[in-house]
């Protein structure tokens, strides 16, 4: 008996998955809650940055300490920017962002539909997309200055493009989610082609749709700075873009921050929209 | 009432290199009110093709598809359908579900929530009305399912596997409930289903089909659906001596079938 190998020996768990508490499901992959963990992440790098700047390894020129920064944030909230109050950037960025953001989704979401639903319009659309989607928007601004000139319209219309081409087809990929037995289903009882569109696919296609929508407004926030490059006398892009010629770092960091907030507090906001208009999500 | 599947062959198109497959070869078959017709067949048989082109999913290649002399040129509310899954919108609670075809022929909301509610009392389904229907288990979106089918009033019910994915205790459950709707509606039923026990309990008419080319091989009388439902239970019936000669009789021929394809 004494040359077997032991029991415990043969079922040596290596390279195995980790042992789970009930409640838990064996084997998934990236199962655990995370929020202690980021909560420190986030204190870390603060802390980190906090020690770095206070024991002078680094010129504040390059990185300056947190406290600058959120001293330069109350600076600029009460003095504004180059004699521009603080929220009138925030305001007019935001309504750059958001109003292209809105007519993208109001052109983006019926085109995207029709593509997924008409091989005409889906033959015409497609090689368009494709073709302008993988281009920087830096690479069409100067096209989009000399047609539509240093105003309002060549900003928005750049930030429009931007997002448009995640929209689209997010709204043309979520038409292949109502399942065939769904529109049957609603053909068998008599439905009409429009009635189809509206009562089941595009229902079916919202959760899609929200998705593209949040990517789509993170492209727009992409390219809110390339279009305040040129002739703008506000809005948060400007502000990192001038305050960098003056190498004002600390308001550079700032306005990064502040961009970063509002970004992230609508993504928030979709989430929770998301889940009040699509609870049925990966459900059924 | 009658709906013939007039001498339907269905040939499909050859594709990725493959000769056109024969789906369908000549098929015959009469449904009436009161019929309950059970398909049953190994796979690849062609029964839920024959369920398509009754429901006008599919148009034949020749023959054709009368229901009361009419030919059937495409999907209509006579013939409601109950899929095997994945068919409720799950964006609607229960009742919008069970009412969601009357909605489509714009019945206004009061009057089809009265009959969407007959059909949900009938069904069981009462005390989950307002329910989501992602939250029910398989067995009670199945009678949604169901419901749904039955408030258009059609002139044929198509059930495609209704209860291929319900577990055994909910499937017995489930096959007595819609003896019993069957038999207060009086609706034309056509039924497909892999469970021999299932095809002959359910069944007044049992049509085997064999592959290749798909067609109707056997077709046989059944009486077990009407003894349970003149009292005898279930289980009663699913033991009684012709019942189960019946069954290896039937079993007999799938396999045979089954084999040939091996």
């Amino acid at each position: 008996m004494t040359d077997l190998p032991n029991a415990n020996t043969i079922a040596k768990p290596r390279g195995k998955a980790r042992p789970v508490k009930p409640g838990e499901i064996y084997g998934v992959p990236g199962q655990g809650d995370t929020l202690w963990l980021s909560i420190l992440s986030i204190i870390g790098f603060f802390a980190l940055w906090w020690f770095v700047t206070y024991m002078g390894w680094v010129k504040p020129l390059f990185v300056p300490s947190p406290q600058a920064v959120l001293k330069k944030f109350f600076d600029v909230v009460q003095n504004g920017f180059t004699n521009v109050p603080f929220w009138e950037h925030m305001a007019v960025s935001t309504l750059r962002v958001f109003g292209a953001f809105l007519i993208a989704c109001a052109v983006g979401i019926p085109l995207g539909l029709a593509m997924g639903m008409s091989p005409v319009m889906r033959g015409i659309f497609d090689p368009l997309i494709e073709f302008y989607r993988p281009i920087p928007p830096l690479a069409y601004l100067p096209l989009m200055i000399i047609w539509f000139g240093i105003g309002e319209t060549s900003k928005v219309l750049l930030i429009f493009l931007s997002v448009l081409a995640p929209v689209t087809l997010g709204a043309r990929a979520g038409v292949k989610s109502a399942a065939i037995e769904q529109i049957h289903a609603a053909y068998s009882f008599g439905a009409t082609r429009w009635q189809v569109l509206w009562q089941v696919i595009f229902p079916s296609a919202l959760p899609e749709i929200l998705t593209a929508m949040r990517i789509g407004v993170g492209f727009g926030w992409t390219t809110l700075v390339a279009a305040e490059m040129v002739a703008a006398t506000e809005g948060l892009g400007f502000m990192v873009l001038t305050a960098s010629q003056f190498l004002q770092t600390s308001t550079v960091i700032m306005g990064i921050f502040v961009i970063a907030a509002i970004a992230y507090g609508f993504d928030m906001l979709m989430r929770w929209f998301e889940r009040r208009i699509v609870p049925w999500k990966g459900r059924m | 009432m009658a709906l013939h599947v007039d001498h339907a062959s269905v040939v499909f198109p050859a594709a990725d290199r493959r000769p056109p497959t024969e789906a369908l070869r000549a098929i015959d078959l009469t449904i009436e009110n009161d019929d309950f017709v059970v398909a049953l067949g190994a796979s690849g048989c062609g029964k839920s093709t024959l369920l398509n082109l009754i429901a006008g999913f599919l148009q034949p290649t020749t023959g054709q598809i009368l229901l009361d002399a009419h030919p059937v040129q495409g999907p209509g509310a006579d013939r409601s359908v109950v899929f095997q899954k994945h068919a409720l919108m799950p964006w609607l609670n229960v009742v919008d579900n069970v009412a969601f075809g009357l909605k489509l022929q714009g019945v206004p909301e009061a009057a089809r929530y009265k009959v969407a509610d007959r059909f949900i009392d009938l069904l069981g389904l009462k005390d989950f009305r307002t329910a989501p229907v992602y939250q029910l288990s398989g067995g009670m979106q199945q009678r949604v399912g169901i419901a749904r089918a039955l408030t258009c009033d059609p002139k044929v019910l198509l059930m495609d596997e209704p209860l291929g994915a319900l577990d055994a205790l909910t499937r017995e459950r489930a096959q007595e409930l819609i003896l019993t709707i069957w038999n207060t509606t009086h609706k034309a039923v056509f039924f497909i289903t892999h469970s021999v026990e299932e095809a002959l309990f359910m069944g007044t008419k049992l049509i085997v089909m064999s592959p290749r080319p798909g067609r109707i091989t056997h077709r046989f009388d059944l009486p077990f659906s009407r003894r349970f439902l003149a009292g005898e239970s279930a289980r009663h019936v699913k033991a009684s001596a012709e019942f189960i000669a019946l069954r290896e009789q039937v079993l007999e021929i799938i396999f045979a079938d089954e084999e040939a394809a091996a």
